[in-house]
């Protein structure tokens, strides 16, 4: 189908990756030790591709922005690492993990890739053990599991709720080990501004040094973009601040398809925003909804009392609450996918029953776990009929050990004690599904140029099931990426070193500084946070949670108003040959204006609700997500031409040989 | 609140630097400490001054990006947070705060606030890892069971976020707690002990070379580690130390 070939293998779907591993070419070890690669970011993706592909012999080089690789933005994913091991015996399987994460996505997500994410997430594990990542265990030495939302066995291996940061290290210690035999060079403080292209092919990248603001020259044979997420194109979010989607961005205007910009995962746990001052929002984990009950009052006139302070929730009797999930979704409960979660609890606070001072706000009480947790620690450490106190005690400390971090990290920032109320909670932006288009192998559409991790699009379709982006990310970087690659690097045997001499690299760095001087000469009234919260604003409001027809193509409008602006009037210190942290947001934003105005178009065209693209003019009478499987059963994959509303579309239309696709069901 | 803030400015690494004034008002007690910089900040930049840099990413207290000492203790005077953590709700109307980088001979500063510690990258190079191929051909998870107590503690030396405070904290500028942790993270596991007797030489080897200062057992890094790490790790890299030192 024209430009958009996934190059999907054939055969029946378990067998397409073994086949196809089979099938592709390899380059051989002595040949390896001539081919350069490099890697934007150094995330689970980013790090674990440098690891495996310099332990294969390639010679790479890495970039980050932060001081150092461990400090990229998967050090703060909480909960757990999805795996189809069984260990519990409850049923699971790859198949079991593909089907519900095909579901999870509201079926937009290609079958054969997330049959390949199902098959290797039991590598991972494995791989994560042998490298000394200390999971949390049980009494008898093994794995420990939980569950997350949207499924229905328990698959999620966890260390506390620090399971992205423990992954990270792992990968980190793997690029060490690299680092130090010479076959990785680790660029940090260190930012990809333009990937550059020799007839047609990715040869290398212009990178700003942030430290003494130099541009530099940077060949390889192959480049790898695993730059994370776009979420910060609404200020507010989850993200580090830091996080941002220039390397995607600068790719896509030289020729890559960025795909679904406008699947945006909205996460139902977080710490709600407290003022105009927040530069982040916090994300409490989704592993707690395995314990924490959601409510809101039943009554309106609770719910205000509370708003003016008047009334405490630890008050409010039981029959006087409302479990919406509970009550909407018996069957998963709790713990159905972020985007039912994101969307009920909007639902109940639009209709004037959120607390907290500004309305925006619902309860995840943990009392109910406590005492039960209580009960049962009693009995196994023989306390005969313990009182109501002591039960309390030991019920906290089980919830301590389980989620310790998480509270201390509520406590401190809200200034409420988690244990004795009931923790405040509302919808943030906390993940993009869309990304930089891939095929089967995670080539871009330009040759040489490959994507992983969260900056791809590539597995979690409309919606991202808890604790499936370690996952992703891992499998791309430790097991996917190093043999697809291969298969492109092996008419690469003879090409000798890139000369970063070539008029392409010449041609790029002049653009770059051009760019870089236009922001620097405007030395207009406003810093580059006015335009980014003015940004968010506009994307929260129009792009957010619920989107219709209208507001999107008011969104389309203020964006580009916006953008001209930003350019007219930005304010920025400082010069382009030094430290400039201001520059570095500056560049930033101004991708994040570009991508925010395809983001609402790309809503604007999906006339359909899936997953975490909620059009409020299709629905069912219930309030639930209605898909048209008919007209939308595709990947949006725009082609930069120019200003954003110029992008053209191409789609890739989604093939489902293996599940049926069904209304997705979580009652 | 109305506060004074005293802080270090410094252009480069080789240029002089000098405790600066800023006067500041409407701060508010929800505000993160980084999030009233950020207010400093727009203010600088409005008035076409060049803006205070310091380290900071995640703003949740993992990444380890931020630092600063706030009145003489890295990360202020919270006990077990990060400065992005902390709050002003902590200060009063009419305080005074001083606020200085990090200072070690081994995190030379690169501007204002921030600091370079690429020197803890350069240790765990030299040896904090399990030199297993990354291929996943390995056995099964399983297949290596660990004691939950063990793995527990394994789980609390790796959650150092590498921020530095144990340094800024040390009156000799010592990096023991944080080699020692990443040191006792491997040691307390089966997978670690294979190459334990290179790994705690070389990472000891490596701190040494970086200009780090030595430990004389003051327990200072303790009280300030933001993740509670415990003097324990210390002593058990002494003990992984001489025990490696024996077999030679």
């Amino acid at each position: 189908m024209g430009i958009l070939d996934s190059k999907v293998p054939s055969g029946p779907l378990a067998e397409k990756w073994t086949k196809h591993k089979n099938d592709i070419n390899l380059v051989n070890p002595a040949n390896k030790r001539n081919i350069d690669v490099i890697i934007v970011g150094t995330g689970l993706a980013g790090a674990s591709a440098a690891a495996t592909m310099a332990e294969l012999g390639y010679n790479v080089k890495t970039f980050c922005y932060q001081d150092s690789p461990r400090r990229a933005h998967s050090i703060a994913a909480q909960g757990g690492i999805n795996a189809a091991k069984n260990y519990q015996g409850d049923g699971d399987s790859p198949y079991r993990l593909f089907y519900d994460t095909i579901k999870g996505g509201d079926y937009r997500s290609r079958e054969a890739n997330v049959y390949r994410l199902a098959e290797e997430s039991v590598n991972i594990i494995d791989q994560c053990v042998a490298q000394g990542v200390p999971f949390a265990r049980e009494y008898g030495g093994l794995l420990d599991n939980r569950s997350f939302g949207g499924v229905l066995v328990s698959r999620t291996f966890y260390a506390k709720g620090q399971t992205g940061q423990q992954l990270l290290l792992g990968a980190y210690a793997a690029m060490n080990r690299q680092i130090n035999r010479g076959k990785i060079k680790s660029y940090t403080r260190h930012e990809m501004l333009d990937v550059v292209l020799v007839d047609g092919k990715a040869r290398g990248i212009i990178a700003r040094d942030l430290v003494s603001g130099e541009i530099e020259r940077h060949s390889a044979h192959a480049v790898v973009i695993a730059s994370g997420g776009y979420g910060n194109v609404f200020y507010l979010s989850t993200n580090a601040m830091g996080s941002n989607v220039t390397a995607a961005w600068r790719v896509h205007k030289r020729g890559a398809f960025f795909a679904n910009p406008c699947f945006t995962q909205i996460h139902p746990t977080c710490i709600p925003v407290s003022g105009d001052h927040q530069s982040k929002l916090t994300l409490m984990s989704e592993s707690l909804r395995n314990d924490g009950r959601i409510w809101v009052p039943a009554k309106a006139e609770d719910a205000q009392a509370i708003r003016e302070g008047k009334l405490k929730p630890t008050k409010i009797a039981e029959e006087d609450r409302d479990y919406f999930l509970e009550r909407r979704y018996p069957a998963f409960g709790n713990l159905v996918p972020r985007d039912v979660a994101s969307r009920a609890a909007k639902e109940r606070c639009d209709a004037g029953f959120g607390v907290n001072k500004t309305g925006e706000a619902v309860y995840l009480d943990f009392a109910a776990a406590i005492q039960r947790y209580g009960s049962e620690k009693a009995l196994t450490s023989g306390i005969k009929n313990p009182d109501s106190e002591t039960i309390t005690k030991l019920g906290e400390e089980v919830i301590a050990a389980k989620y310790g971090n998480l509270f201390q990290m509520y406590e401190k920032i809200v200034d409420q004690n988690p244990y004795k109320t009931p923790m405040m909670i509302y919808p943030a932006v906390h993940y993009t599904m869309g990304g930089v288009w891939v095929d089967y192998n995670l080539q871009t559409t330009i040759p040489g140029l490959y994507c992983a991790g969260e900056a791809n699009f590539s597995d979690h379709g409309a919606n991202r099931l808890g604790a499936s982006a370690l996952m992703q990310g891992l499998a791309d970087g430790y097991f996917v990426l190093p043999y697809t690659i291969g298969d492109y690097l092996s008419d690469d045997i003879r090409t000798g070193p890139i000369s970063t001499d070539h008029e392409a690299f010449e041609q790029a760095e002049t653009e770059i500084r051009e760019h870089l001087q236009r922001l620097l000469n405007a030395k207009g009234k406003h810093p580059v946070d006015y335009y980014h919260k003015k940004l968010g604003k506009i994307m929260w409001n129009k792009c957010g949670m619920s989107r219709n027809a209208k507001e999107l193509k008011e969104a389309i409008e203020e964006i580009a108003a916006l953008r001209k602006d930003f350019y007219e009037n930005v304010k920025i210190p400082g010069g382009l040959n030094e430290m400039n942290p201001e520059l570095e947001k500056a560049g930033r934003v101004a991708d994040f204006l570009e991508l925010g105005e395809l983001f609402a178009k790309d809503a604007l065209q999906r006339n359909e609700s899936c997953g975490g693209h909620f059009r409020e003019e299709y629905q069912t009478p219930e309030g639930e997500a209605l898909r048209d499987d008919k007209n939308f059963k595709y990947v949006s994959a725009w082609e930069y031409k120019g200003e954003p509303k110029d992008a053209v579309l191409h789609k890739e239309e989604l093939v489902f040989e293996n599940v049926e696709l069904k209304t997705r069901s979580y009652k | 609140m109305k506060l004074l803030l005293k802080i270090w400015r410094q252009k480069d690494g080789s240029s002089k630097g000098k405790l600066v004034d800023y006067p500041i008002d409407g701060i508010e007690g929800d505000m993160s400490f980084l999030e009233m910089l950020d207010v400093l900040n727009q203010e600088l930049i409005e008035k076409g001054d060049e803006p205070v840099v310091f380290d900071h990413d995640c703003r949740e207290g993992i990444c380890g990006s931020c630092s600063l000492m706030i009145n003489g203790e890295p990360h202020g005077p919270d006990r077990l947070i990060t400065t992005c953590q902390l709050h002003m709700r902590r200060f009063n109307d009419g305080d005074t705060i001083v606020i200085e980088p990090f200072r070690a001979t081994a995190f030379p500063i690169i501007r204002d606030l921030m600091v370079d510690r690429t020197a803890f990258d350069r240790i765990q190079q030299a040896g904090g890892y399990i030199s297993v191929n990354t291929s996943g051909n390995t056995v099964d998870a399983n297949a290596i069971p660990i004691e939950k107590a063990k793995a527990d503690e394994s789980f609390e030396a790796a959650s150092c976020i590498g921020c530095g405070a144990c340094v800024a904290a040390c009156k000799n500028a010592s990096a023991m707690l944080f080699t020692s942790a990443k040191v006792s993270q491997f040691a307390l596991l089966p997978q670690g002990k294979v190459e334990a007797t290179d790994r705690v030489q070389n990472m000891v080897r490596q701190m040494d070379l970086e200009g780090f200062g030595n430990c004389t057992n003051t327990g200072a890094c303790e009280v300030e580690c933001p993740k509670g790490i415990s003097l324990e790790n210390i002593a058990r890299m002494n003990r992984e130390y001489l025990m490696a030192t024996a077999k030679g």
